[in-house]
């Protein structure tokens, strides 16, 4: 490959010795990996919900050490101890909003489209980068988290084990969650654009919709409320299931499916708008 | 070479580019010239596939560019707006570009070297000076080797020294065959650097010619004459069918006589001449003659909305 790239460069007639390749997404994956990990704000952001994550576990774990009486059902589930994915959607949504509103607020999508010009697999690449990263980590990290504070418990009472029914599906169905809900920042990043605006999108959208329709417009209001990605993927990473709440697995199917959506939707408006 | 057919882009009711056509031929270095909001970057943006036309059509080497394997290796870019992640070093910017088309670190070093960041490539870009950015848009530009450049102010907070090299630099380039296509507003600059010049005036093509030849077409041909005996000489250029104004003491300025008439008539009559110049327009002023004309033409036109479509974009 790389000879015949020679060729085809050395043809060209300027007498050029700098071998360049074709772009393809390969090579726009690695760009965006040098992207990613080259920034201090994501590595920061990245690592405050990692410590995020774990600390709230063990916090969580230490004050449900005891089985008092005004400890809620819902205090001493396996999912208790994962509430750090509270925060965890917050960071790393904004994680998602800033991997892509930074190239719009610096100008640097404009090197980037104009490296790039088919634009499409700027998109691709940077999901894939963004999934490998949030989806290995925030699934390392969760089965972490639920260790170290069920290690915690274990000293005063019966924790949990990974081998218990639905225990996996609870702290692995966490970081996959937190990656798909990830995923939505970004998105929503592609669609506005703008930091503050891409951000203010996804709070609206995770935290203020469900609730607005959920407790404000009655019956009908909480039907919408659980297709709504965090209801709905919220129902996949507790343990007892909430009223008004779609299955677990039904509610890692919509949030997927808000995921798809909303890169189909980045994608159209990415080819269709100016750089 | 980059070509441009009927090349037009409406914001709403502003029209940035109306219906521009032009040849950037290689082996030359075009300047792109026009006053503030006349197009010059919309156009840029346009031949980069960034903004895409309302109408017409602009092509880099025979294709639209988005549809070269190898973008960066068929144009390299340095657009008005800084186009770098603040947060991001130098070095680390252009790794990322390069690796979209496979090119190593080696070369990223060696551009790095020839722009003249070395001390600084580690540094957050944000950080940097106006000039320094220049420098590294310009290493950015530089990255594949490309056939054609395209820079819009490329000397914008550059020194003296920086001006000179990028000068240099690009009539280099221009000599290796490539195509050079540059936007400044320094007319100085311009007319050291470009062989060819474009002019845009509210997005319509004003002028497509050779420098040579647009200063000529400016210039007046006025010749400035110095003698000691002034008084004489201006009585015998009249006599000869020049018209003559008094420009100092000593000085007159002479129209509708060529100096070589003026310098035998002044031998032929034993008069003394101390200095003798056809008087050549600078591009700047063959530049705001026809950029005048221009404006007065359009003066009605909503002067604000272009304005701002230029330094949005």
């Amino acid at each position: 490959m790389s000879v015949a790239a020679t060729i085809d460069r050395q043809s060209s007639g300027t007498g050029s010795s700098v071998v360049s390749h074709p772009v393809v997404l390969r090579r726009v994956v690695a760009s965006e990996w040098i992207k990613f990990r080259t920034l201090r704000s994501t590595i920061a952001v990245l690592g405050a919900a990692i410590v995020g994550m774990v600390l709230i576990a063990l916090l969580v774990a230490y004050n449900t050490r005891h089985l008092t009486p005004n400890l809620q059902p819902d205090d001493h589930v396996p999912s208790s101890t994962m509430q750090g994915y509270y925060l965890g959607q917050l960071l790393i949504g904004a994680l998602g909003v800033l991997f892509v509103t930074g190239e719009y607020s610096t100008g640097m999508i404009r090197s980037t489209m104009a490296a790039v010009p088919r634009r499409l697999p700027v998109i691709w690449a940077k999901l894939v980068v963004f999934v490998s990263v949030t989806l290995v980590s925030m699934v390392s990290i969760c089965l972490v988290a639920f260790l170290a504070a069920q290690a915690l418990i274990g000293q005063y009472r019966p924790g949990y084990s990974l081998g218990q029914p639905h225990v996996l599906r609870v702290v692995i169905g966490t970081g996959v969650y937190l990656t798909l809900v990830g995923v939505i920042g970004a998105m929503l990043g592609w669609i506005v654009r703008s930091t503050p605006g891409a951000l203010v999108a996804y709070i609206g959208v995770m935290l203020v919709l469900p609730v607005l329709f959920g407790s404000v417009l009655g019956t009908w209001g909480k039907d919408v409320a659980e297709f709504m990605p965090s209801t709905a993927g919220g129902s996949f990473v507790r343990s007892l299931s909430e009223p008004h709440t779609l299955s677990p697995w039904t509610g890692l199917g919509v949030l997927a499916l808000w995921a798809v959506v909303g890169v189909v939707v980045a994608s159209v408006q990415l080819r269709r708008r100016d750089a | 070479m980059i070509e441009a057919h009927g090349l037009t882009k409406r914001y709403g009711e502003t029209v940035a580019v109306d219906d521009l056509s032009f040849t950037v031929q290689p082996g030359t270095v075009t300047g792109f010239l026009g006053p503030n909001g006349a197009g010059k970057s919309t156009t840029m943006r346009m031949i980069l596939g960034l903004d895409a036309p309302t109408s017409g059509t602009v092509t880099v080497n025979g294709k639209p560019y988005a549809e070269h394997d190898r973008p960066l290796a068929e144009v390299g870019a340095l657009l008005e707006a800084r186009a770098v992640h603040t947060g991001r070093s130098a070095r680390n910017h252009l790794l990322a570009m390069a690796a979209t088309t496979g090119i190593g670190r080696r070369r990223v070093e060696e551009v790095i070297d020839l722009v003249g960041l070395h001390d600084v490539a580690g540094r957050r870009a944000g950080a940097f000076s106006l000039g320094m950015g220049q420098r590294l848009g310009i290493g950015s530009a530089l990255l594949a080797d490309p056939q054609t450049l395209i820079l819009d102010e490329p000397v914008n907070g550059l020194d003296p020294d920086g001006i000179r090299w990028i000068r240099n630099l690009l009539t280099g380039l221009a000599h290796e065959g490539r195509t050079v296509f540059l936007s400044s507003h320094l007319m100085s600059e311009m007319a050291l650097t470009a062989d060819h010049v474009i002019v845009v005036g509210r997005g319509r093509l004003l002028k497509d010619q050779s420098m040579a030849q647009f200063i000529a077409e400016a210039s007046t041909d006025v010749v400035q004459v110095r003698s000691p005996q002034s008084r004489e000489l201006a009585e015998l250029l009249t006599a000869s069918g020049g018209t003559v104004r008094r420009a100092g003491a000593d000085d007159l300025e002479v129209e509708g006589l060529s100096s070589e008439r003026i310098g035998a008539a002044a031998a032929g009559a034993g008069l003394t001449l101390f200095q003798l110049t056809t008087q050549i327009a600078s591009l700047e002023e063959a530049y705001m003659s026809l950029t005048e004309d221009a404006v007065v033409y359009r003066a009605p036109v909503d002067r604000t909305s272009a304005t701002d479509t230029e330094s949005a974009a």
